[in-house]
């Protein structure tokens, strides 16, 4: 880890009308350290994580991230023509559901490849090679290079969008619950993928999620958020051992005890 | 005086020829952009010309020449029909002779003829926008347009290679133009794209039902997209015209009976013939002297 920041957030907002999506949110997040969001739905995360990817455009507060060459700059003050190339080059950006983020009509290859040629890549040999390396990375076997997504599971589906995302080695990855919806041994596979993707790469990521159990695994620290509010921060052993809000406290006993 | 003199000169009336016309210049401006305008009814149906037509509609003159090709012909539906209609609403003169013309109106080819100096090229377009079928979604794609982001266009060049081994695009075959924005060059085959080239004549791109107009001005690259290790090719025909011996154009193959007979012949009726007049004969041609129908 580095002793510079690689994102500051602070005071950040959103309202739509007089309702609150999220509101006064503050935290630095460091290269290759993991941040969970936690909370019930409703509770603002997804807002916060389309604030911070600069889907939506927050109402307050600033998000300065560290560019590539060093300074730090207001996310929300980036041209369109910036933020996209951002989006598609220093970070990634994995959905719950791998259909918003791959393109379904198009072979395994071209997804990985897509951002490859996005950024000027014009040789379909190297193109190709990267893909295959990629899918060997992400467990999924070579000789489905050409199948499209629609044909895969969802667990391939998931590990395809995440090759996708990271095969131009991007700094910062946010994530919106990439386990749901799977069965809990696919779950667990994934969840050792991704965690040994992050270490290998150093990446940093923030992760959405309801499910205590993924944030326990992945990250390293956590944020509670209940009706827009962060509500409790801190090392994720102590906010899940040691839960000093009633609400975590709640939450964290909630959990179903096999 | 007949029942066509109430037509204004050229068909359309003449704040509509000036709308035209400033898409034009903007379009001639900004090589390879799609400039919207509104669109007038033409009396003929979308997909016959409507976008192709209302260019020469806006910019001929009494002194011009207008000719039509129809997939290369001269005969064939819209080629046979857009040039007598002009020469009724302009009384301006037809052709089928490239060299001559002055304005071509064209469905999906570029003729075989270099064209010089003056000349305009109109093409008839279906769909103008070249992402369509890889990003549905149109505020997006004039988003990419805008920013630049071509990325796309090169996945499905790598699908048709993941697929076929090669790039299988024939015709629309995306181009990049005055290295900015990326182009359909309408359905045309892409053994046409070199034409497109720094061509000395102007090239304007109509769509009648998508309301855009595009145009490439004279001595303007027009480059093809490929991949370093995949690059674009033209196609290649095994034998030369069956009527004038031509090689190096884009043969048509005709279906002669049904016992599998055939025989290619150039598309470009118009090259075909100044050929065979100056006494070139192929295979399965007869010298003009000789034939019943000359």
């Amino acid at each position: 880890m580095s002793d510079e920041a690689l994102l500051r957030v602070n005071g950040l907002g959103k309202s739509y009308g007089s309702r609150i999506g999220c509101t006064d949110v503050g935290f630095e997040l460091w290269p290759g350290e993991v941040l969970a969001i936690v909370g019930e739905s409703g509770s603002g995360k997804t807002t916060l994580l389309n604030c911070l990817s600069t889907a939506l455009d927050p109402t307050r507060g600033r998000a300065e991230y560290r560019m590539r060459d060093g300074a730090f700059r207001n996310l929300y003050d980036l041209g369109e023509a910036e933020r996209r190339f951002l989006m598609r080059t220093d970070w990634g950006f994995v959905h719950q559901n791998p259909a918003d983020g791959l393109r379904m009509t198009v072979s395994a290859g071209a997804n990985v490849g897509e951002r490859l040629m996005a950024v000027g890549e014009r040789h379909y040999g190297r193109i190709r090679a990267t893909a295959l390396d990629w899918l060997t990375r992400v467990e999924i076997a070579t000789d489905r290079i050409d199948d499209q997504p629609r044909a895969f599971s969802g667990g391939m589906r998931q590990r395809l969008q995440i090759a996708r995302n990271l095969v131009t080695n991007p700094r910062l990855v946010f994530m919106d619950e990439p386990t749901g919806g799977l069965d809990v041994s696919v779950q667990a596979r994934l969840l050792d993928l991704l965690r040994g993707l992050v270490a290998d790469l150093g990446l940093a990521v923030i992760i959405v999620t309801h499910d205590l159990a993924v944030a326990r695994l992945l990250s390293h620290r956590m944020m509670v958020m209940k009706e827009g509010r962060v509500i409790e921060a801190g090392l994720t052993d102590r906010v899940l051992d040691d839960p000093r809000e009633p609400y975590t406290q709640l939450l964290v006993s909630s959990i179903l005890q096999v | 005086m007949s029942a066509i003199a109430s037509y204004n000169f050229g068909y359309l009336d003449e704040q509509t020829k000036r709308m035209i016309r400033r898409a034009i210049l903007k379009a001639i401006a900004i090589p390879g952009y799609q400039v919207p305008l509104a669109s007038r009814e033409m009396p003929m149906p979308y997909g016959w010309g409507t976008g192709g037509g209302r260019g020469p509609a806006a910019i001929i003159g009494p002194a011009d020449v207008l000719k039509g090709i129809d997939q290369g012909a001269d005969d064939t539906p819209n080629a046979g029909s857009i040039p007598p209609f002009f020469a009724k609403v302009a009384r301006v003169e037809t052709t089928t002779r490239t060299a001559d013309a002055t304005i071509i109106q064209t469905r999906h080819r570029v003729p075989e003829e270099k064209l010089r100096a003056g000349q305009v090229l109109v093409y008839q377009v279906p769909i103008p926008e070249p992402l369509r079928f890889l990003e549905p979604r149109e505020t997006e794609t004039r988003k990419m347009h805008a920013l630049e982001e071509y990325g796309l266009m090169h996945v499905k060049l790598y699908e048709d290679i993941a697929r076929h081994g090669e790039i299988a695009t024939t015709y629309a075959y995306p181009v990049k133009v005055a290295g900015r924005y990326v182009m359909d060059p309408s359905p045309t085959p892409k053994f046409d794209n070199p034409k497109m080239h720094r061509s000395d004549a102007l090239q304007l791109f109509g769509a009648g039902r998508e309301k855009r107009i595009y145009a490439v001005p004279p001595h303007t690259d027009v480059v093809s997209l490929d991949f370093e290790d995949h690059p674009f090719e033209v196609q290649h025909f095994s034998e030369p015209c069956a009527l004038c011996g031509a090689e190096g154009v884009y043969l048509d193959e005709v279906v002669l009976d049904d016992r599998g007979g055939h025989m290619f012949v150039c598309s470009d009726t118009d090259h075909c013939e100044t050929r065979r007049a100056d006494g070139h004969v192929g295979a399965l041609g007869t010298s003009p002297m000789e034939s019943a129908d000359v």
